[in-house]
């Protein structure tokens, strides 16, 4: 580095532009190996057919595609189950996320220790968290039934019926992430300036009024980013249904990011499950346009 | 009714509430340490969470049906390795990206940013084949590199970024003054500074690499090599057989030492989480 300094052929802004391309270049080079490198074989990968036999692809171009949408009824399954999943998941968790942070974000006694309780399944593994559930939501001896029991309520047999199953792996997620949501939402309503719900309130606002004409449209920004976090994160669910239900029963849980595993690597239909990341990949990609598309109209 | 009681009356419901919105988050807990000391017959023969007898036992037959201990050490080095190699990567890219004028520059962060929201599902197929080719397949370098490459290194990169821009940069002038080159201002002076993006990042990298499950279940095979997530589902399906009392003492065993840190860092912890989303 002194030598470059000292060095009167390099000037000031050339040293600037190789120290910035040398800081770069560490995390630059692996991104374009593990991560654009892939993005794009994902591309080709989907276009070939794997025949395990002789371990060689061939082009097969748009097939995989043609397979999904035509000819295979388990992938638009899969594709509703998906959006069934987050349109179940996201609501849930965003006004349960809403309304703890509303009544959690002032400094209360207790709301420490709330807080503490609501967000530890955030740190906790999902894979922990997916096999305590598992046990709770067995038919007769899962402690829920049991406990609904004593209202006489007899529970159903939760992790093997198809609607059930798909209700219990989105209520055991919202409150495995809620906490993080939740989180976020204080963030965002302890940086609001109290003037303001202190203003309304002197003109004689209501607390609902206070909550929807000032608070509401203040935690605007914060609601897209955390609606676009939850449905990415719904989107990419894998370990809950691998440990919960394994995408049964019937299919009944089988979301896309398990069914590109399991096309990829249990049944190494490597080509399909290429193109069903593709498809990942654009849902993904459009939900990300669209909140950028969301955010600039604000501005 | 005065507007003193109406505010008690209205506090009371909201902890009542409150208490019974826990239970769904705090009930597992406990059911998890009550079945890890009960008998394999006892957990669901009882519904009680006090154990009829306590198998303390439980917790040395989890070391002894599969190498946990080695297993925990994997999980443990390996979320190390990955935050630290994660702090220094990204807080450099993260300067370079915040502080540094050089062309490409914008680019390079709009390509990052567009990955910020994308799962390592998508790319998992290739990444596959390209760990086989690299010989990589069955080592722990998978777990490494994919983190530290992928949409979390991007993040930390792009966290770090942020952070550097507020920081204000007349310290770093003087630094520049007193003949510290561009790597010195940087480690000397901008990175004691930023220690709360800092353990920020380390907290949210190293409980992202410690939870990580997908990767370790496509890479990895020998039971040797399994991370902690790994190892907990791999207490279910021997000769069909579930060990329940085996697998709640060994998520117990998992699960309490964090939620033990989590509880007395839990401030920083949680601060932590609250920057990554305001500032993402």
């Amino acid at each position: 580095m002194s030598a470059l300094r000292k060095g009167p052929s390099l000037s000031l802004k050339t040293r600037e532009a190789v120290t910035g391309w040398l800081f770069v270049s560490p995390i630059l080079t692996g991104f374009l190996i593990f991560f654009i490198g892939p993005l794009i074989a994902v591309f080709y990968y989907s276009t070939t057919e794997w025949n395990l036999l002789s371990q060689q692809s061939r082009f097969v171009g748009m097939a995989n595609y043609v397979d999904a949408l035509s000819r295979n009824e388990t992938f638009w399954d899969v594709l509703i189950n998906s959006l069934v999943f987050a349109a179940g998941l996201v609501p849930l968790n965003m006004a349960l996320a809403l309304g703890l942070a509303l009544a959690l974000s002032k400094s209360r006694p207790g709301a420490v220790f709330f807080r503490t309780v609501f967000f530890a399944p955030v740190i906790t593994s999902a894979v922990a968290w997916a096999i305590i559930w598992t046990f709770l939501l067995q038919h007769e001896s899962g402690a829920v039934n049991q406990g609904l029991s004593l209202f006489g309520i007899d529970g159903p047999n939760w992790l093997h019926e198809p609607d059930w199953a798909m209700v219990s792996v989105i209520v055991t997620r919202v409150l495995k992430t809620v906490g993080l949501n939740m989180i976020l939402y204080i963030a965002a309503l302890q940086s609001i300036p109290r003037d303001y719900a202190e203003a309304a309130r002197l003109e004689g606002a209501s607390g609902w009024e206070i909550f929807r004409r000032v608070t509401w449209p203040l935690l605007a920004p914060t609601t897209l980013v955390i609606m676009v976090i939850t449905v990415v994160g719904s989107l990419k669910v894998f370990d809950h249904i691998y440990l919960m239900t394994g995408g049964g029963p019937q299919n009944g849980t089988m979301v896309l990011a398990f069914y590109i595993y399991e096309q990829g690597f249990k049944f190494f239909n490597t080509g399909y499950a290429a193109a069903l990341a593709v498809v990942l990949f654009g849902l993904i990609l459009m939900l990300t346009i669209a909140q950028m598309v969301l955010k600039a109209s604000r501005k | 009714m005065n507007y003193r009681t109406q505010q008690k009356i209205t506090r009371i419901c909201w902890i009542v509430g409150l208490c019974a919105l826990a239970v769904p988050f705090v009930f597992p807990f406990l059911w998890m340490l009550s079945g890890a000391l009960k008998g394999q017959a006892d957990v669901f023969a009882s519904s009680s969470l006090i154990p009829v007898k306590v198998h303390w036992s439980n917790f040395t037959e989890v070391f002894a049906y599969q190498p946990f201990a080695r297993q925990y050490f994997n999980s443990l080095y390996i979320a190390i390795v990955v935050t630290i190699a994660t702090l220094l990567i990204s807080s450099m890219a993260g300067y370079a990206l915040a502080r540094l004028r050089f062309g490409g520059s914008a680019f390079i962060l709009l390509v990052l940013i567009s990955a910020l929201m994308m799962p390592e599902e998508v790319t998992i197929i290739p990444n596959f084949f390209l760990m086989k080719e690299l010989g990589l397949m069955n080592t722990h370098m998978p777990l490494i590199l994919l983190p530290l490459f992928g949409s979390q290194g991007v993040m930390a990169t792009f966290l770090m970024r942020q952070y550097f821009l507020a920081l204000p940069s007349e310290l770093e002038e003087a630094g520049r003054m007193d003949g510290l080159s561009r790597f010195g201002v940087y480690f000397k002076i901008a990175l004691p500074l930023s220690k709360p993006a800092l353990s920020a990042v380390g907290i949210i990298t190293f409980l992202f690499s410690w939870n990580l499950f997908l990767e370790p279940l496509v890479f990895v095979n020998d039971i040797e090599l399994f991370t902690l997530p790994l190892a907990l589902a791999n207490f279910t399906d021997t000769y069909g057989l579930p060990l329940w009392h085996l697998q709640l003492a060994a998520t117990a065993l998992a699960v309490i030492p964090m939620l033990i840190v989590y509880i007395l860092a839990q401030r920083q912890i949680v601060e932590s989480f609250a920057m990554s989303g305001v500032k993402g």
